[in-house]
């Protein structure tokens, strides 16, 4: 009956249920009677489906895996004194990574993005929660308010950052005015203001995913536990935070991935103490020209983007399974 | 008993719409207490009120003598078993039964005695690993039912619990909720628009109507003897004669002028005078029908028609009969079905009839239930008023 149901909700599910074993048995049997095969309907949707994403999976191929492909490759190829990629294999360059220096700038591009994750989601909660319970008229506006700042160029938008937080910018002399701040802090370059400025760029992407998932939320639970004796921040965290959990996910991933590989912002606001890696392969690139050096360190940083999405897709799956085991248990 | 659950003056506003217009209401303790009405009536206000969801423009709220207009949901010793049942989509049926002595913070071996106790009463220990997706309306609307009275409430609302179901469903769940009402014997508020439920519920019965109280009473005296032209129709169906107080020659009863259908006698129940204009409601099953001209007795209003419709239900039939240029009508009980019997058919001449104290008057008649008078010019087939 669980079964059942869940059909009802979840068309993704259904489907694969439903095509599953019916496929099984067309492919046992196809050594028998393959003619039947050619005519099976859902092979033939396969098939049709196969056609359809052949455009999406060869652009993927071509300027995804194939760059990725390479750049792993390249890792294990030692530089050459021109700037290019020599012959034969080695190790080196992987080794060479494993230096203080390294760890230090890993270490400090994981806390910024992990900061600026957080700082992110627990901003965009309470936006997207008020959006989400805004009149129609209101909901419209406000989030016209969060979609505006993608109508200017994100460097013009980091530049405005970088000549508000100047020593002879407005903010800076804004505090110096009102006494919070003396004249020798200097608000630029600092991985403060790295975190500053990319909270600013990515806090659209997380209000968009979770009042996405609170405009679903159905708000009479929360009215439910407030009558059963909840008050209005267990209300919150027992209820509404768990209704929204797949947009916070979401949310994560919109944030942290991009913030892993960011380049642009530690470039223009953080300075020598706001470096993250991918300043670091920038300046291998183009400074030191050297190519091995540079895929070593795009590789790491793409395993440790890989690492947490591969993580949070097996524990859904993983999830998903027990709730539909759970499902067919009577 | 005294009133326990008591509303006083109770206005709600919600924009252009006056929701609830001064209202004043008195629960006992331990009642069943049902609040009927067609949707938009205020009724569901009324028990967003008693929650704590909303709080009035003007009025108080009194629960068990305490003031508690103003004090949050979490605040007050009510719970609620909410129309969609609001069942946390993320826990199981434990965890949700659970919910509201886990934020008690009571201690974990009584959460699970308790929560046990409750499984058992709504007969489903088996179910607690489930989540509510899971579930059917029933089990859903069962586990609402656990999970509001694991608090030990003073009153339980319930916001029309069993609107979702289907009808052989609903009247399961009825006898069900009546047991449990009996078992735990808190108060109950109910909400409804369907006047089956509301009937076979409740204690007393508060009727609603434009965010109006029409009137409070027992089913069958809302039934019996309905106070306005609103409450006379919703409740069950019935005719609707215009006219007035002719002569009252003695005390209880007294003759009517209607226009077409002289010599109608009616209890008189309001002590109305002569010359009065007042409305006549007569129940259609309190009216009889046959080919035979009835005997003549004292009290006793007989007509002759003409049937126009004949609508046979199963347990009864309806009949559309047209009598002094009315059309009336007229539920006939199947208590022996004689299949040799000669059936009155449309076109048939009948006679109609009915004791004059199965009539009521009402003195008044509200401009708004006016397309419920039995009004002459109709013609067979023709729909009622140009509807």
């Amino acid at each position: 009956m669980g079964r059942k149901r869940r059909k009802g909700i979840d068309p993704d599910i259904s489907q694969k249920r439903g095509s599953e074993p019916l496929r099984r048995t067309s492919d046992g049997r196809s050594s028998e009677s393959a003619p039947g095969c050619r005519f099976d309907p859902i092979l033939k949707r396969r098939r049709a489906e196969w056609l359809t994403s052949l455009p999406t999976l060869t652009w993927l191929g071509l300027f995804v895996v194939v760059p990725t492909v390479l750049v792993f490759v390249i890792a294990f190829r030692p530089a050459n004194p021109y700037g290019g990629i020599g012959g034969g294999w080695t190790l080196d360059t992987i080794r060479s990574l494993w230096t203080p220096s390294y760890l230090a700038i890993a270490w400090r591009t994981l806390w910024i993005s992990l900061l600026t994750t957080v700082i992110c989601l627990v901003l965009a909660v309470p936006s997207g929660y008020s959006i989400a319970r805004a009149s129609e008229k209101w909901r419209g506006r406000l989030l016209m308010l969060v979609i505006i700042p993608f109508w200017t160029s994100f460097l013009v938008r980091v530049f405005a950052w970088k000549s508000l937080l100047h020593p002879e910018g407005l903010i800076k002399k804004a505090l110096e005015a009102l006494g919070l701040v003396g004249t020798a802090t200097t608000l630029l370059y600092n991985p403060t203001a790295v975190v500053l400025v990319m909270v600013y760029t990515f806090l659209p992407f997380t209000i968009l995913p979770i009042y996405a998932a609170a405009e679903k939320f159905d708000f009479r639970l929360v009215e439910a536990a407030r009558d059963l004796g909840a008050s209005s921040a267990q209300a919150f965290r027992r209820v509404f935070l768990p209704g929204i959990s797949r947009g916070l996910l979401t949310a994560f991933l919109v944030v942290f991935i991009p913030a892993l590989g960011s380049y642009i912002i530690p470039d223009l606001v953080g300075g020598p103490s706001g470096e993250m890696l991918g300043n670091k392969i920038a300046q291998r690139v183009f400074t030191d020209r050297n190519l091995p050096h540079a895929s070593a360190l795009s590789a790491v940083l793409v395993l440790a983007v890989l690492a947490p999405l591969i993580a949070v897709l097996a524990l859904q799956r993983k999830a998903k399974k027990s709730d539909i085991i759970m499902g067919e248990a009577p | 008993m005294a009133e326990f659950l008591e509303f006083r003056g109770v206005s709600k506003r919600f924009g252009a719409v006056q929701a609830v217009n001064d209202v004043s209401l008195e629960i006992k303790k331990g009642e069943f207490f049902s609040l009927l009405g067609p949707s938009g009536c205020g009724k569901t206000t009324m028990l967003r009120l008693a929650a704590g969801f909303e709080e009035p423009d003007a009025g108080r709220v009194f629960l068990d003598g305490r003031d508690i207009t103003g004090l949050p949901p979490d605040k007050r010793k009510v719970n609620t078993i909410f129309q969609s049942y609001a069942l946390f989509p993320h826990m199981t049926v434990r965890d949700n039964i659970a919910f509201g002595l886990i934020i008690a913070k009571r201690p974990k071996a009584e959460i699970r005695d308790e929560v046990d106790r409750m499984l058992e009463l709504i007969r489903m220990a088996d179910q607690a690993a489930k989540k509510p997706d899971q579930l059917s309306g029933g089990q859903k609307q069962r586990v609402a039912v656990a999970r509001a009275l694991i608090n030990r409430p003073d009153v339980l609302l319930l916001d029309e619990p069993l609107a979702a179901l289907d009808l052989k469903l609903r009247q399961k769940m009825l006898i069900e909720l009546d047991l449990i009402h009996d078992q735990v014997g808190i108060t109950f508020l109910y909400v409804t628009h369907d006047q089956a439920e509301a009937m076979s519920l409740s204690d007393r019965i508060a009727v609603m109507d434009g965010g109006r109280i029409e009137q409070v009473g027992a089913p069958a005296e809302i039934y019996e003897s309905p106070r306005t032209s609103f409450v006379a129709a919703f409740i069950g169906d019935t005719n609707f004669l215009e006219g007035r107080v002719e002569a009252c020659p003695d005390r209880e009863y007294c003759r009517l002028a209607i226009a077409g259908l002289p010599g109608i006698h009616c209890f008189n129940d309001k002590s109305l005078q002569p010359g009065q204009p007042i409305y006549l409601s007569i129940r259609p099953e309190k009216i009889h029908i046959s080919r035979e001209r009835p005997e003549e007795k004292p009290q006793r209003n007989y007509l002759p028609a003409v049937i126009e419709d004949v609508i046979y239900l199963g347990s009864n039939t309806k009949y559309w009969v047209r009598a002094g240029g009315y059309r009336i009508q007229v539920f006939r009980q199947h208590a022996r079905y004689f299949l040799d019997e000669k059936p009155l058919r449309w076109k048939d001449e009948a006679w109609i009839w009915w004791h004059a104290d199965d009539g009521f008057m009402l003195d008044h008649f509200r401009k708004a239930d006016e397309d419920l008078l039995a009004v002459p010019p109709q013609s067979v087939g023709e729909p009622l008023n140009g509807k």
